[in-house]
């Protein structure tokens, strides 16, 4: 299994870290020849602007797109914006998940937070599945999963939704990435191994 | 660690967070809404709200402080990307100010005049996260130890010269790398040595980095300068009058962007660095006498 992680900007050396910890081959994705042969993608947190631009000048919008149609991806944060079809602000958008996000939801930097989740579909990967403690970094929220087929993976207690998937695509406002817990990235891993 | 179902605001893991989601990136100077615009557009992954550019601060001369609040506000209000903004050394009211009006990183800075020639601001005390400048690894972890939750070598600020954020990258990388090989039993000499903390030096020795990210400040002006940087090891670049002092600031900007991410790509860097207009004119620091240089202010 050979994974590859979105090198553009952004926290992908830490994405990096926790795959090679689960022994998987993981590598730098910046061109559009860099996609071939691999069985995954991630798409880090960043800034999603600037993602959004760099993908553009360098040609990897639809080859992401084609990508996205066969192979897992997931994107945390800047990525799960870069997943989305609908950001409520002009911006480079792959459009694979049919959610709609809102930037910034919590407000600035002094809102950032962590918080414990439920995520029942944890379940998979961890038999007694106790809460996962999730960081929320400048997160978007996502406003409205607009598919049939989209489902919600996780919410706050207010109600809001924090992580989702829709097929192979996972979406999560939050950074597993930034924890020594990698069960979100095993769920991700049963994704690509299903 | 924070219970199921209850937020926990402004831990040390968000404030060094936000660090790590600006790696890989371009953090520049700005001075007016419309500069922060251009900025955004350019791929920047923040900016820095100012009233005037390092370059202009030492061409005006008299005292450097916190730039007026309204300026600040209007820049936030321009661009999603983060807005930082400098305090003065120590000027802790400063950093009250800032955090007052929700910018999301405090640069507690020696470009600015300092309020303190004894201590920096205790920056633990704050909800915001702080960004402070270092030349070499003491003096890096010295700033971890009062709360600094990202480091950025200083360079020289608004010379255009890049040779002293390439001496204060090396300082800090070269000593990570020899104290990587020391024994256990030596740790605690050699943080006596750099006046550093013996626990985050231990910290650093076990992670073989800094325990936050790490960015190159001070004299880039061009996107071969944000390269060579990212490939002496820092995990992203500030560019402060580099690009606002050239000849065409719009597309300056965005090839320092390009520059950052394919740092290890020589094709793209050529293509890259192409038509770019004039650079800033620059001063070259080995002509400068000590008493101009901006490095040397922090304790």
């Amino acid at each position: 299994m050979k994974i590859g992680v979105l090198a553009l900007q952004g926290d992908f050396a830490e994405h990096l870290a926790v795959l090679r910890r689960l022994g998987v081959e993981a590598v730098e994705v910046r061109l559009p020849g860099e996609l071939d042969g691999l069985d995954g993608l991630i798409i880090p947190g960043g800034e999603s602007t600037t993602i959004g631009k760099l993908a553009m000048a360098y040609g990897l919008m639809e080859p992401l797109r084609a990508f996205g149609k066969e192979k897992p991806v997931w994107g945390t944060c800047a990525g799960a914006i870069f997943l989305s079809k609908d950001a409520r602000r002009d911006q480079p958008l792959l459009g694979l998940m049919d959610i709609t996000v809102q930037r910034n939801a919590f407000g600035r930097q002094v809102d950032s937070f962590e918080v414990g989740l439920d995520i029942p579909a944890l379940a998979r990967v961890s038999k007694k599945n106790p809460p996962f403690y999730a960081v929320f970094i400048r997160a978007p929220l996502i406003e409205s999963v607009d598919a049939p087929g989209a489902e919600t993976l996780a919410k706050l207690d207010d109600g809001a939704i924090v992580a989702a998937q829709q097929g192979r695509l996972l979406a999560t406002s939050f950074h597993p990435e930034l924890n020594d817990d990698d069960r979100f990235h095993q769920y991700f891993l049963t994704l690509v191994d299903g | 660690m924070a219970k199921n179902g209850k937020k926990e605001v402004a831990s040390f893991k968000v404030k060094a967070g936000l660090a790590q989601m600006l790696k890989g990136g371009v953090i520049m100077d700005v001075v007016t809404a419309e500069h922060a615009r251009i900025a955004e557009e350019a791929g920047a992954v923040a900016v820095m709200a100012l009233e005037r550019v390092p370059a202009d601060i030492r061409a005006h001369g008299g005292v450097a402080r916190m730039s007026d609040p309204g300026l600040i506000e209007q820049i936030m209000a321009a661009v999603s990307i983060p807005v930082m903004a400098k305090v003065r050394i120590g000027h802790f009211v400063e950093a009250q100010i800032l955090e007052a009006l929700g910018v999301d990183y405090v640069d507690e800075s020696e470009v600015l005049t300092p309020a303190d020639e004894a201590h920096h601001i205790n920056k633990h005390d704050f909800k915001i996260p702080f960004v402070c400048g270092c030349r070499n690894l003491g003096e890096a972890l010295r700033r971890i130890g009062e709360g600094a939750a990202m480091i950025r070598t200083k360079g020289e600020a608004g010379t255009g010269d890049v040779v002293e954020a390439v001496r204060h990258a090396r300082s800090v990388l070269g000593e990570i790398r020899r104290l990587e090989n020391m024994r256990d039993e030596e740790l605690m000499a050699y943080a006596k040595d750099i006046q550093a903390p013996y626990e985050l030096v231990k910290e650093t020795k076990e992670l073989g980095r800094l325990p936050v990210v790490n960015f190159a400040a001070g004299g880039l002006a061009t996107p071969a300068d944000a390269a060579l940087m990212m490939q002496l090891g820092v995990d992203g670049v500030f560019v402060g009058s580099g690009i606002f002092k050239s000849g065409d600031p719009a597309k300056r900007a965005a090839a320092i962007v390009k520059a950052t991410t394919h740092y290890n790509n020589p094709e793209i860097l050529a293509e890259v660095s192409r038509n770019l207009g004039e650079p800033m004119v620059g001063r070259q620091i080995s002509d400068m006498p000590e008493e101009q240089k901006i490095a040397g202010r922090g304790w």
